[in-house]
């Protein structure tokens, strides 16, 4: 593999990383903090609703006027990008743990907190990680267009491939974007089987 | 449509075991609810008394277990036990001594069966060698061999075993008073009759003063030392199992024990197992 080559390759990764860990330390706590708030958590689904039906490139050009080229405009876009997967399924995981199991607790005598921190979330980690990976998966997908606006990634040869007619070098970039997010999706995969494991176990 | 009731233990005075529960004018009224879930219940159920709660769904069977442990909040009247207002505790302390089972759903999926157990004596810090054999103590109690159990997930128990962990889980902490919102209503009716015999014989080792809710007259009939039927909110009646099927105080009553009368009264004459 040429220095090029991995130079882009990491571009991309940190990038798509950058814009996962963001988008996580947000839409994980604001849609924990929504969850039995029925108006926050109205907004807040719509407003995932509504992002999720914008196409990735619009999102990546209008941020060209507040923050110009680079890396801090397609770094937004992808946070943004990834926020609705997540802020949906942590909110369907946490509503997904039964009430009695959750009135169980309390009856138990543990505090909200308690409650919280040893029952819900615990239970609800499985659900999230679904939406990590798919988040994951759009990201490392989306994070080639960060090309167009220079953000640089494994997106550079794509545009660079289709602007000079170089056919093998936009397939060099397209298939290094399909690889890496299959990778990424089969290692969650197996995290998110282990830690659904965990919780109810199938055979013993 | 207040109705007023003493219950007393059939072995008379308290034994050491349970705590004395008295509710006093207790009414709940949900927000705009056209009608209270339960309205002024006067009701002492003596230390030590298995008490049953009998009623259609809907009643406020379940909703009156709730103001005892403070998950639902009564909107009038007062709750003591033994003496003490559990109004003027906190909530979360008043939890923990008390035991609470629900159906089979209310195990932590995510816990194995000594870590379930364990719960209440580790929310009031004991130490780890006492949580240790308390939780073997108490699966040997219920009849679970501690070496084969202790390290189980719920989804590799059988209804019946995963009920009876909850019920070990409740009894973890020595509580004085049990209270059981259905327990038993999840599993077929020969685990159902084992648990009952199992929940009786603790009840006769431990003396803890048990509040049960069942819609099922037969296992009411079968557990109770006091009845105490309900119906839209007010209690309708309290006595031991003999009066409420020889007297039923009025056609509501007549209706849920009557069509077996006759048959639940001579099974109520065969002495039960071990009982």
């Amino acid at each position: 593999m040429s220095a090029d080559f991995i130079a882009h390759l990491g571009a991309h990764v940190v990038l798509a990383g950058a814009a996962l860990l963001v988008a996580a330390a947000i839409g994980i706590p604001l849609a924990g903090g929504a969850v039995d708030r029925p108006l926050p958590r109205g907004v807040l689904l719509a407003l995932a609703g509504g992002f999720r039906v914008v196409p990735s490139l619009a999102v990546l050009t209008l941020t060209i006027p507040f923050l110009g080229l680079g890396f801090a405009p397609a770094l937004l876009a992808l946070v943004v990008l990834a926020l609705p997967p997540i802020l949906v399924n942590t909110d369907v995981a946490l509503r997904s743990v039964p009430n009695a199991t959750l009135e169980a607790a309390r009856g138990m005598g543990m505090t909200e907190r308690q409650v919280g921190t040893r029952v819900r979330w615990p239970l609800a980690l499985p659900v999230v990680a679904v939406g990590v990976r798919t988040a994951t998966v759009e990201v490392i997908a989306s994070a080639t267009l960060a090309a167009f606006i220079g953000g640089g990634g494994l997106g550079d040869y794509i545009v660079s491939g289709l602007q000079t007619g170089n056919f093998p070098e936009l397939l060099l970039g397209a298939a290094s974007v399909a690889v890496l997010a299959i990778l990424a999706d089969a290692a969650l995969g197996v995290t998110q089987r282990r830690l659904a494991l965990s919780l109810s176990p199938t055979s013993g | 449509m207040t109705s007023s009731s003493s219950t007393a233990s059939p072995n008379g005075g308290a034994r050491a075991g349970g705590a004395r529960v008295e509710l006093d004018g207790v009414g709940v009224r949900y927000p705009n609810a056209p009608f209270p879930a339960v309205d002024g219940v006067d009701l002492t159920i003596e230390s030590g008394t298995f008490a049953v709660l009998l009623g259609p769904s809907g009643c406020g069977k379940s909703t009156l277990l709730r103001t005892i442990n403070r998950l639902v909040e009564p909107t009038t009247g007062t709750i003591r036990i033994d003496g003490g207002e559990i109004r003027q505790r906190d909530a979360t302390d008043l939890r923990r001594g008390i035991g609470y089972v629900i159906q089979a759903v209310g195990l932590f999926p995510h816990y194995t069966v000594a870590q379930n157990v364990s719960v209440v004596p580790r929310l009031l810090g004991w130490e780890r060698e006492r949580v240790e054999r308390r939780v073997d103590e108490l699966l040997r109690m219920i009849r679970l061999d501690p070496a084969r159990y202790r390290d189980r997930k719920p989804r590799e128990l059988s209804g019946g075993e995963a009920q009876r962990v909850g019920v070990a889980r409740a009894l973890a902490a020595e509580p004085r008073v049990l209270l059981m919102d259905e327990p038993f209503a999840a599993v077929d009716a020969i685990v159902r009759a084992s648990l009952q015999d199992e929940i009786a014989r603790v009840h006769r080792e431990l003396g803890t003063t048990i509040v049960f809710v069942t819609h099922d007259v037969d296992e009411a009939l079968r557990l109770a030392d006091r009845i105490v039927v309900m119906n839209a909110g007010h209690v309708v009646q309290t006595g031991s199992p003999t009066e409420v099927l020889e007297r039923p105080a009025d056609a509501f009553v007549r209706d849920l024990v009557g069509v077996d009368a006759e048959t639940r009264r001579l099974a109520l004459e065969r002495p039960l197992i071990e009982r």
